[in-house]
């Protein structure tokens, strides 16, 4: 970033003694600076960087918040290992990250390309193919329990018209994840679809035309045009899509309360129930920290491929 | 295949993709018109019997339907307000003034980006219980509305304004506040809106921390009113649909008259996400 020097008018740059005036200037640009940055930081200090700070304090802590805190070490941490509720938590996340990342980049990439050719009103069917992304989780969720009613039910009505016998998705142990899987992809391919849809918009005609005249078939132009020119927002789907999928909480809240069991009980859902209905705060704050860690392992992991994965033009 | 069967084929499948995924909206709204009996039948019915539209105040009287759309309102426009303003202000210093310890300061905003909200939730809500916060305003808004992204985004698009319109401005005698505010927000206009719109739409559906702090109908959002349709009347699913309807309306009219920044901030953030 260029280093902006402070508009000095001439007169006063030739004026004597030039080193004080500058410092003047210099000095009054950081009270200005600070002036503009202190509402914004006075909150983030002490509603965002303070409790990530106080987080790691806590985790070391064995408080309910009602009795006095009890410095216990790493024992919050060494809990983890033997709770099971936290390892079918931590399979359930990923079952559901590994299920629904791809299906929902399957859809969106799918969808976008479908609206890419060329056809007319393309705003009007991306508006109401963007409408489930934009609606709120808690109301959506209520209406996919009532897709999901297992004798008579939208879902198990449609799949009747094929010789399928439905489950009751939602108190089945095997069934109760897919069904949540299916209603978050349904919430959340729109995101993806719209950044795919950009994507596919700026890549220059020319490349395809060059890929014809080189006797390539569709999908050769596909293969080799328009997913690497694709790659950056791949990328940019893909990581954001495992943070939110790591951090699903709403729809298991309202549509499975977790269950049956724990079969849909994911690790934020835990660290509620931990925090706020058992009020073990320092274990919750372990857990999130945790969760946090795996966070940063996998999007540095990402990061990584990301060198050797993504084209970018430029 | 032909050009013109090819087109065909496109545009059925836009209208068949299409009408599957309004499925669930339109059922939304659809069973939020049928009778008490018809809708919760043990055989569930998809068209009507007969429409009941006087469902749409027997919502309202079941539970303060009202009352939770307010708080809704407050709260989700209170972290907006607060957030776009306070996060223009700091985007500007990043983007345009010179002072000491501005890289580390700017990359410690940067290192919070990537902590999911979970982390700050417990000693948010120890902050909030402690200084007495709990099911007030302040202890609802405040703890939302100074995340870093606003003030990332806004500092990128402060960037991208040109030097010279501000240096004009300054030569003729404008301060720096008269350059942010005469020069540098006009122009920022689109990266504000967007921001804001995903704010809001964001707060709106924000479940997990009114379900934390809120605990009367004083403060009660929507996300976590809903449910109260459940618990109170086991499932009685016009009712519970035509209040999900009712709290989805507004995003949906947000969504549409937004669409433009709604749909560039995506895009944005997606090509821009290198």
């Amino acid at each position: 970033m260029a280093l902006q020097t402070a508009p000095v008018p001439p007169e006063t740059r030739s004026a004597p003694p030039p080193r004080r005036s500058r410092w003047r200037e210099r000095d009054k640009q950081t009270l200005t600076a600070w002036l503009f940055l202190a509402p914004s930081f006075i909150g983030f200090v002490i509603f965002t960087a303070g409790p990530v700070v106080a987080a790691g304090v806590i985790s070391l802590l064995d408080w309910n918040l009602f009795s006095p805190p009890e410095f216990t070490g790493l024992e919050n941490f060494a809990r983890l290992g033997g709770d099971p509720t936290f390892w079918s938590a931590l399979v359930n996340t990923a079952y559901f990250t590994l299920v629904s990342v791809p299906l929902t980049i399957v859809v969106s990439l799918a969808l976008a390309l479908l609206l890419n050719q060329g056809l007319r009103r393309v705003a009007a069917f991306r508006s109401l193919l963007l409408l489930p992304y934009a609606t709120i989780t808690v109301a959506v969720a209520f209406v996919w329990i009532w897709l999901y009613i297992p004798h008579g039910g939208m879902v198990n009505t449609a799949l009747g018209w094929i010789g399928i016998d439905g489950p009751a998705w939602l108190v089945s142990d095997t069934w109760a994840m897919p069904a949540l899987i299916v209603m978050s992809v349904w919430k959340s391919f729109g995101f993806g679809m719209v950044v795919f849809l950009a994507g596919l918009q700026a890549i220059p005609q020319q490349l395809y035309e060059a890929a014809r005249i080189d006797g390539s078939s569709a999908w050769q132009s596909f293969r080799n045009v328009t997913l690497p020119m694709l790659s950056p927002a791949m990328f940019f789907v893909v990581v954001t899509s495992i943070i939110g999928s790591f951090q699903v909480f709403d729809q298991a809240l309202i549509m499975t309360d977790g269950g049956p069991g724990t079969r849909t009980t994911t690790l934020v859902m835990y660290i509620y129930r931990t925090g706020f209905e058992n009020y073990d705060q320092g274990y919750a704050a372990a857990q999130s920290l945790v969760l946090f860690a795996f966070i940063v392992v996998i999007t540095a992991a990402q990061f990584r491929l990301q060198r050797r994965l993504v084209h970018y033009d430029n | 295949m032909t050009t013109d069967a090819k087109r065909r084929l496109v545009v059925f499948t836009c209208f068949l993709v299409t009408a599957v995924t309004m499925i669930p909206i339109v059922m939304m709204v659809l069973v939020a018109f049928q009778s008490d009996a018809e809708s919760m039948a043990a055989q569930p019915s998809f068209w009507p019997g007969s429409w009941h539209p006087e469902n749409l105040t027997r919502a309202f009287d079941l539970v303060p339907l009202g009352r939770f759309l307010l708080n809704t309102v407050i709260f989700a426009g209170g972290t907006t307000l607060l957030e776009t303003a306070t996060a223009a202000l700091a985007a500007y210093a990043f983007a345009r003034l010179e002072f000491p310890g501005r890289t580390w300061l700017f990359g410690i905003y940067l290192a919070t980006l990537m902590i999911p909200t979970q982390v700050t939730l417990v000693p948010q809500f120890v902050l909030v219980a402690k200084l007495g916060g709990i099911d007030t305003w302040p202890g609802m808004i405040l703890p939302h509305a100074f995340t870093a992204i606003g003030v990332f985004l806004l500092r990128q698009f402060f960037l991208g304004i040109p030097r010279d319109y501000e240096e004009a401005a300054r030569l003729d005698g404008a301060n720096r506040w008269q350059a942010f505010t005469k020069v540098i927000l006009p122009l920022a206009v689109p990266a504000i809106a967007t921001l804001a719109v995903f704010k809001f739409i964001g707060q709106w559906n924000n479940l997990l921390w009114p379900l934390i702090i809120s605990n009367s109908d004083a403060t009660r959002t929507v996300a976590v009113g809903l449910q109260f349709f459940q618990d109170t009347n086991g499932t009685q699913w016009n009712l519970l649909l035509m209040a999900a309807t009712i709290t989805t309306v507004p995003l949906i009219v947000i969504f549409f008259l937004t669409q433009r920044w709604f749909v560039q901030g995506i895009s944005m953030s997606g090509l821009g996400g290198r």
